[in-house]
């Protein structure tokens, strides 16, 4: 593995073979000393094109974890508003001699760029670009899930759970890295929003899509329910909004202590975060034993540090 | 005067072996055999095929305002290159081509480069912003003689402003030239909105933005009994619309774009944005829909849309990159690969699509897009249909890079362009003598 640019590039091993390392590195975290030599000597460079705090720092701690020297490259800027070009960012940095860049950016396909573009010869690993990938979302996902559902979870899939996705999946990065990466996994995935956030073209993809929170909650025997974040400008934005008002989205696709109580009893609920309390999730279920939402957050350096590892030890091994 | 020329054993139009005297400007004789006038050029054409000199109707020079992009002057030089022997400049420079000074202008400017004759087309609009007519009689009267007007780059939306467009443009039998797009549909739109672009995530650009703007204008068009020409037609409903008001009647017609006729929107999944252009490359059924209708007729002409730009507006993000690709030096050899070789068009086709009918929409046909017969003005360009190239976009004309088709193989070129005589193109092929022939 060269890159990890979108979830559709990886197969059911290579998305194995990561959950699995990053069982391993999860349990490093347990020790005392948490800090691995494994990339002493390398350089990691985090270049966010967009603000992103949690993702960024998650990466930094994976990074530092591993030994590796971290940069922080904050190019806030971008061709559009005239800042410095992706492309020169990239030459750079290359200049610079990192061994890998973890890219975030606002524009889908910059990572894939950064990749093919014959700018820089390190690792890209893609923390999210635009409204298409964010593949080490999903994959502390599929870890969390893995963790909870599956008995014995070293080398397994996801085979037989169905997990619903509910909310933005036009504008998520989060939906699409998971729709690939969960059917990857063998599992079944159900996609709950309005009409309005459903992009157009999806008949081929391999989920089913329901219009109503209530709708899946009954049709589906859910084992893991992802609730993706809503953007309060969307709902209000005159006449271009995609749905009445942030009431309406609640009363429809919110995940309340009711609908919590009619879900399995060993279903659990997630969110990629940061969380819109009462919009999307009330307190009562983002607060609730059977929300893993917090524990998404530490498992997530574990599979960066897995993903981190993956690239540059294997880069190493080829040498 | 130029030296004459005689153009041995070509294939007319494809079909019949001819051979073409070429004197001061004119074409003088036409047969199997010919007297060859004293001094004369002597091409030997056998195995290429003689058409009209190319008129394009949809040609980005950007002077004035980009000439770091392209100048009249690389343009013409690219559009001779490619065969063509007359272009229509569109209006989106800088400043717009919305008065009658720089309309001619841009004319003079074509005219003193003199590689091909640059007919401007004036902005509907002031500025192109959609809001007030701009002074269409005054382009129309002005040595530019503009007979086509388009806000080419941004759509007519305005349906008052393009009724009243419609309406006025009859004072001189002019055309208005509409880029359909609405543009409340395709608010940030990148690609077309279909199965690639949801995987990818690029906000779309629907069908039905182009084809509700189609079928309006149609309707426009018939109610006041106006002409209107329908741009870079790219989907199978367009398509539908536009046969259906012709069938009806109506004086509408349209143009598709080699781009268009040859690629998919699969091209985005490489995020180059070499492959982003405003309508959007459609789906294969699109491309198939687009190649029946021009050899149908319901569209009528081959336009190239040739839009050039600088390498840092294509070498960024997908979603930064400017709209557009070049076109003029690929598109012969775009068609014959789509439409000739594939056995759906004649070159006798080629000639009415890519001269014929565009010097009849644009109001240039007493110039170009002539018969190749005695008295007629030599406007001649030689395609050679078994020279193919690969296409690199550091050999090509034109000062912008930005063309798609960099690595392609393209089946044949056009070989020698005369302009009223004058070679404006000779291939290093033919081995060119040194007189009479362009730097």
């Amino acid at each position: 593995m060269r890159h990890l640019l979108s979830t559709q590039d990886l197969s059911r091993d290579d998305a194995i073979l990561i959950l699995d390392t990053a069982g391993q590195m999860a349990a490093t975290q347990e020790r005392e000393v948490r800090k691995l030599p494994t990339l002493r000597g390398k350089t990691v460079v985090n270049l966010f094109f967009e603000d992103s705090t949690r993702t960024r720092i998650s990466f930094e701690a994976a990074a530092k974890r591993l030994s590796a020297d971290v940069i922080n490259f904050s190019a806030k800027g971008s061709s559009v508003s005239k800042g410095e070009s992706l492309k020169d960012t990239a030459l750079t940095l290359q200049a610079m001699g990192a061994d890998a860049v973890v890219v975030r950016h606002w524009a889908s396909g910059a990572a894939y760029q950064l990749a093919h573009g014959g700018w820089l010869h390190g690792s890209v690993l893609n923390a999210g670009d635009g409204t298409h990938q964010h593949p080490t979302q999903a994959l502390l996902d599929a870890f969390t899930m893995r963790r909870h559902l599956v008995g014995s979870p070293e080398g397994a899939g996801l085979d037989g759970l169905t997990v619903a996705i509910v909310g933005d999946v036009l504008h998520s990065r989060v939906a699409r890295s998971n729709v690939q990466l969960l059917h990857t996994l063998g599992a079944k995935v159900v996609l709950v929003a309005p009409p309005t956030l459903v992009p157009v073209g999806i008949a081929r993809w391999p989920c089913d899509v329901v219009h109503t929170l209530d709708e899946a909650i009954e049709g589906y025997d859910i084992d893991a329910l992802m609730m993706l974040r809503v953007q309060r400008e969307r709902m209000t934005g005159g006449g271009s909004a995609f749905f009445p008002s942030p009431e309406e989205y609640t009363r429809l696709f919110g995940l309340d202590g009711d609908r919590l109580g009619r879900l399995p009893e060993h279903a659990i609920v997630m969110h990629p975060g940061p969380m819109n309390r009462g919009l999307e999730i009330s307190a009562e279920a983002a607060d609730s034993p059977r929300s893993v939402i917090v524990e998404q957050v530490g498992n997530g350096v574990a599979v960066r540090m897995a993903a981190l590892y993956l690239l540059l030890a294997g880069e190493e091994g080829a040498q | 005067m130029s030296r004459p020329i005689v153009i041995l054993n070509a294939s007319l139009y494809g079909d019949t072996t001819a051979s073409i005297v070429v004197e001061d400007g004119v074409i003088t004789q036409v047969g199997e055999t010919v007297d060859a006038p004293e001094g004369a050029w002597e091409i030997d054409a056998s195995g290429l095929v003689a058409l009209p000199g190319l008129v394009d109707l949809h040609t980005h020079l950007r002077e004035p305002g980009r000439e770091d992009a392209e100048t009249i002057e690389t343009g013409s030089r690219a559009a001779a290159v490619g065969g063509w022997t007359a272009v229509h400049a569109m209006a989106n420079t800088n400043p717009v081509s919305d008065t009658a000074g720089v309309v001619e202008q841009v004319y003079s400017r074509g005219q003193e480069i003199g590689l091909v004759d640059v007919f401007p087309v004036g902005a509907v609009t002031v500025g192109l912003k959609g809001e007030h007519l701009s002074e269409m009689g005054a382009m129309a009267n002005s040595r530019a003689r503009v007979r086509l007007f388009s806000d080419d780059g941004v759509c007519v939306y305005d349906p008052v402003i393009m009724r009243r467009a419609l309406e006025y443009v009859k004072t001189f039998d002019g055309a208005v030239v509409q880029h359909a797009q609405d543009l409340r549909l395709t608010e940030g739109s990148q690609m077309h909105e279909g199965e690639v672009s949801a995987e990818l995530g690029l906000a779309g650009w629907p069908a039905v933005a182009e084809e509700s703007i189609v079928a309006r204008d149609a309707l426009l068009a018939e109610h006041v009994g106006s002409r209107v020409h329908v741009q870079h037609l790219s989907t199978r409903g367009s398509v539908e619309i536009v046969r259906w008001a012709k069938d009806r009647g109506i004086a509408v017609t349209a143009e598709a774009t080699p781009h268009h006729l040859l690629l998919t929107h699969e091209s985005a999944r490489t995020y180059d944005p070499l492959f982003k252009v405003n309508p959007p490359l459609r789906t294969e059924d699109d491309v198939e829909a687009l190649r029946a209708a021009v050899a149908d007729g319901t569209i009528d002409i081959i336009a190239t849309d040739h839009a050039p730009h600088a390498s840092e507006d294509k070498d960024c993000e997908w979603a930064a990159a400017s709209f557009g690709m070049l076109g003029l030096e690929t598109a012969v050899g775009v068609v014959q690969k789509v439409l000739v070789d594939s056995g759906l068009m004649t070159w006798r086709d080629v000639a009415r699509v890519m001269s014929e009918n565009p010097a009849r929409i644009g109001k240039v046909d007493h110039l170009h897009g002539r018969p190749l017969a005695v008295g007629e003005p030599a406007n001649i360009t030689l395609v050679d249909p078994k020279a193919a190239w690969t296409v690199s976009a550091d050999a090509l004309s034109s000062r912008a890079r930005n063309t798609p088709y960099g690595g392609i193989e393209l089946p044949g070129r056009a070989v020698v362009t005369l302009l009223r005589g004058a070679p404006t193109h000779i291939d290093a092929s033919l081995n060119p003598p040194t007189e009479g022939v362009p730097a």
